[in-house]
């Protein structure tokens, strides 16, 4: 049997999006640049694909960028944000300290140019307290960045508090929305939402398919030039069977929306409990409220995550792990280290995330083999 | 597969050999990793110079279980002497190798059987020191022993 609990690592595209997709690589083939009629009916469906998706996050149609993914996405508006807002008395960004890699090597980045980056703490429950920001930002801030849905644990940030504060100091604010679909409802005006991303494959869409939606008020400097294509904010030829791919998904996902989180909360719910039941020594990481429904991020006490993960891979059951074994640097999850957890656990953990092909067979078949591997490795392990 | 792991370390992951304790070893360390915060028990019987048996716990990833597991089984029957130059190189090949982020692991390994042999050796001195009548030679042994449980913990 074969488990699939990766699904924030990346979905399965769904059969439907594939056929949306499917004509833009044999018959709509044009260029969307183009100007003869082949390019303008690649371009008119390129203008749809963007009211589509600015319909589902209440923005405008203009403020939607096409991007290779929710990286480059990240990369365009938190240095191109910074960048192209840069004066004498603004140098200033904040983001959360569980942002995704491709925000805090951004951040890095711009503290190497000069800028001064702030780090927003995360409490025990990986929540990031309103209060927190008040105390790092002032009129120098440009940009404030926090992710909608953290990516190792689920927990949800209070976007629209956060984004409040930003703007009564004169900020912009982003947000990296890659795992909140379709969980939260996206609506950027009502939430203050100057800049967010998105990726196709996080909600069974292509790989290779992403969004950076801006303010357009807003003076963003472009990372990727060359042809002007995306009015020179994002050059390179438009990728019609990916943008085509991510608004399908997109608007599958809304659709289906309560059917699909009360299918995931069902699941997950099941699951969790099932573990506490057969499995001594574990604990949740992060707050069980302020989540996803389809995440859980569990400490298994004696045993290293690599091992686990390696252990279920042999039994056909797929899942994630911040242990520092598995990364190519050897550094244990800063998601977790921010979060404060006991050192001694921070290399045993395993994240298990759920997804619209998930059965309760599967999760069955998974308790098993987890209760296997567990006792297998804690039956030689020096600690207890 | 996440990792580029070969069979034989697999192999050596899901069925490891020599896992468990000894009782009264005659050598014993543990080794940790600070970086990666993996660790290693290893325990040691010998008898004539020799590696009569050889056993380790491990809080590590696949391939900290398997370099332990394959190290082992290697110098088991070997001499004290020849254990104790056991190059970490070897154990990659034996492997068929590891990947590149993963090759730390065989040296924590070796590094730690050669923490073990040392304590094998020291407690070994100790006791060749003085010259002690029978009764005097069980008290040290038992002492000896007593040292290792606790430094267990």
């Amino acid at each position: 049997m074969q488990v699939y609990l990766d699904n924030a690592a990346t979905t399965k595209l769904d059969p439907r999006v594939l056929k949306k997709m499917e004509p833009y690589f044999s018959k709509e083939y044009g260029n969307a640049s183009s100007i003869h009629d082949l390019g303008q009916s690649a371009f008119r469906d390129l203008i749809k694909a963007k009211t589509t998706i600015a319909r589902l996050i209440g923005g405008e149609a203009n403020g939607v960028i096409f991007t290779s993914g929710a990286t480059e996405a990240n990369n365009l508006i938190i240095k191109g944000v910074a960048l192209a807002n840069r004066t004498e008395k603004k140098n200033k960004i904040i983001v959360s300290s569980i942002e995704h890699p491709c925000v805090m090597e951004s951040a890095k980045f711009l503290a190497r140019a000069g800028f001064k980056v702030e780090f927003i703490p995360v409490n025990a429950e990986g929540l990031i307290e309103p209060k927190e920001l008040e105390k790092l930002i002032d009129k120098e801030t440009i940009l404030v960045s926090v992710m909608a849905v953290n990516n190792e644990i689920g927990t949800i940030q209070d976007i629209e508090a956060l984004a409040k504060i930003a703007h009564a100091h004169g900020a912009y604010f982003h947000t990296d929305a890659v795992q909140a679909v379709p969980y939260l409802k996206l609506d950027v005006k009502k939430m203050g939402i100057d800049f967010l991303s998105l990726s196709a494959h996080k909600f069974y869409g292509p790989k290779g398919a992403g969004v950076a939606y801006l303010n357009r008020q807003v003076k963003v400097q472009p990372q990727i030039i060359g042809g002007g294509q995306e009015d020179g904010l994002r050059a390179g030829t438009y990728n019609l069977p990916g943008i085509i791919g991510l608004a399908a998904a997109l608007e599958l996902a809304y659709k289906e929306r309560n059917l699909y989180l009360k299918k995931v909360a069902t699941l997950r719910d099941y699951f969790w409990k099932k573990i506490k039941q057969e499995i001594p020594e574990v604990k949740l990481n992060g707050s069980l409220k302020k989540r996803v429904p389809a995440n859980l991020n569990i400490m298994f006490g004696y045993i290293e995550g690599e091992a686990i993960l390696m252990d279920l891979s042999y039994k056909g059951v797929y899942v994630s792990t911040g242990s520092a074994c598995s990364a190519s640097d050897l550094r244990a999850s800063y998601v977790l280290k921010s979060m404060g957890l006991n050192k001694n656990f921070l290399n045993s953990n395993i994240r298990f995330s759920l997804g619209r092909f998930n059965t309760k067979e599967g999760i069955d078949y998974t308790i098993k083999a987890l209760k296997a591997t567990v006792k297998r490795l804690r039956s030689f392990s020096p600690i207890n | 597969m996440a990792l580029n792991y070969t069979k034989k370390t697999l192999d050596n992951f899901l069925k490891p050999k020599n896992v468990g304790k000894i009782s009264q070893p005659d050598g014993y360390a543990q080794i940790g990793n600070m970086v990666c915060g993996d660790q290693l028990d290893f325990f040691l019987k010998v008898e004539k110079g020799k590696i009569k048996d050889v056993k380790f716990l491990s809080f590590g990833c696949a391939s900290n279980i398997a370099t332990a597991s394959i190290l082992t089984e290697k110098v088991k029957g070997m001499t004290v002497e020849a254990a104790k130059k056991y190059p970490w190189q070897k154990v990659v090949e034996e492997l068929g190798g590891l990947p590149n982020q993963k090759v730390h692991c065989s040296v924590m390994a070796v590094d730690g059987l050669k923490k073990a042999i040392a304590d094998y050796e020291k407690s070994l001195a100790a006791s060749k020191k003085k010259p002690v009548t029978k009764l005097k030679k069980i008290e040290t042994k038992k002492t000896g022993s007593k040292k290792k449980t606790s430094r267990k913990k």
